[in-house]
């Protein structure tokens, strides 16, 4: 009767972890940081975040990182007349856009590296040709260093000139996912339609996570 | 197997192993053209294109206006190898953009990808060999 109920426990036990909704991991650097409560030291881990940013939109409109307070959303880096991997990468993100169309809980966010000549008035046809309305997906520009510097220290993409390469502009491909407490949930290869299906799921759970709470 | 069955089965089988094997020349090269057009395709003209030859939205025009393809045939050359500025009609829509040119491709490279496009994406011209590359390309200076 004991191995009984021993083997029952140990079932329902296995059971219930399968349950256990998956998590995504968060991304990039962590450190620790201790606070005293009542007495004791509490250590809290303080995860990397995406610093504040201040960026002018298709519509030439001033943005921040407020704008994206509330709502997950899928970071990348292209230029509008790149003809390498953007375009893939685009195709790839308007099938995202697509599925969360609407969803006020998700947004996107294109940042331009050709800073020179991706002003706002371009990015504006390109959003344009692209069949792009409304303000879930942005495109933005920002000056050369605030966007090189964002890419590489906040969403760990590479991104630089470089006057060997093709189009004079070097960029990663990658689609970063980003939680509403602006940490780096998940990145994707946008040119790849499997790892793009990776982020839709994603999402999904990503969302999940703040429908518990 | 009787062996009667057996003697039919083996002339059908040859008869057939020779019928496959008589495609005519202009097939065999048009099968190669297709093959090495596809693979170019896959590496100058995909990316903006698509696999599927659906082109983007309104930023890169779709490969599947056989009308197009049929109208502008002796043009095709010059849109591969000098690029191409728009505004073009393509399937009732008009693309205003500018294709890069792609002027390291050879001859032959431009008659392969011609061949490949003119005959996916639910088009079918046919064979386009290399020697009309070189009239078509004299052509479209004026």
């Amino acid at each position: 009767m004991k191995k009984l109920v021993l083997l029952f426990s140990a079932i329902s036990f296995l059971i219930a972890c399968s349950n256990e909704p998956k998590k995504l991991p968060i991304l990039g650097e962590r450190s620790t940081k201790d606070t005293l409560i009542n007495g004791k030291v509490l250590t809290d881990t303080v995860y990397q975040t995406i610093a504040p940013f201040r960026y002018y939109n298709q519509d030439s409109v001033l943005i921040s990182n407020t704008d994206y307070d509330g709502s997950i959303y899928v970071a990348d880096f292209f230029f509008t007349t790149c003809n390498s991997i953007c375009p893939i990468m685009h195709r790839n993100m308007l099938t995202v856009l697509e599925k969360y169309k609407g969803n006020t809980q998700v947004k996107f966010l294109s940042h331009s590296i050709d800073t020179k000549y991706d002003l706002p008035s371009r990015l504006k046809k390109y959003a344009d040709k692209l069949g792009i309305k409304g303000n879930q997906w942005q495109f933005v520009h920002g000056s050369r260093d605030s966007i090189y510097d964002i890419s590489a220290k906040n969403y760990l993409v590479s991104a630089y000139a470089d006057g060997t390469a093709p189009q004079g502009l070097v960029h990663q491909g990658w689609f970063v996912l980003i939680d509403k407490e602006k940490r780096i949930r998940g990145a994707y290869d946008g040119t790849k339609t499997d790892q793009v299906a990776q982020l839709k799921s994603d999402m999904d759970l990503l969302l999940q996570e703040y429908e518990q709470k | 197997m009787s062996k009667n069955k057996f003697a039919i089965f083996c002339i059908l089988s040859t008869t057939g192993i020779f019928f496959y094997a008589c495609q005519s020349e202009e097939e065999i090269t048009y099968a190669r053209y297709y093959t090495a057009g596809k693979q170019l395709y896959e590496k100058k003209c995909e990316n903006c294109h698509g696999h599927d030859g659906a082109g983007l939205a309104m930023l890169y025009p779709p490969l599947t206006d056989s009308t197009f393809l049929k109208q502008n045939k002796e043009k095709l050359a010059c849109y591969i190898k000098n690029g191409l500025q728009g505004p073009i009609l393509v399937s009732g829509k008009n693309y205003e953009g500018i294709m890069p040119a792609q002027a390291t491709l050879s001859d032959i490279e431009i008659a392969e990808i011609i061949t490949y496009i003119t005959n996916s994406f639910g088009n079918k011209q046919g064979f386009y060999p290399y020697q009309q590359v070189r009239d078509d390309l004299q052509k479209c200076r004026n």
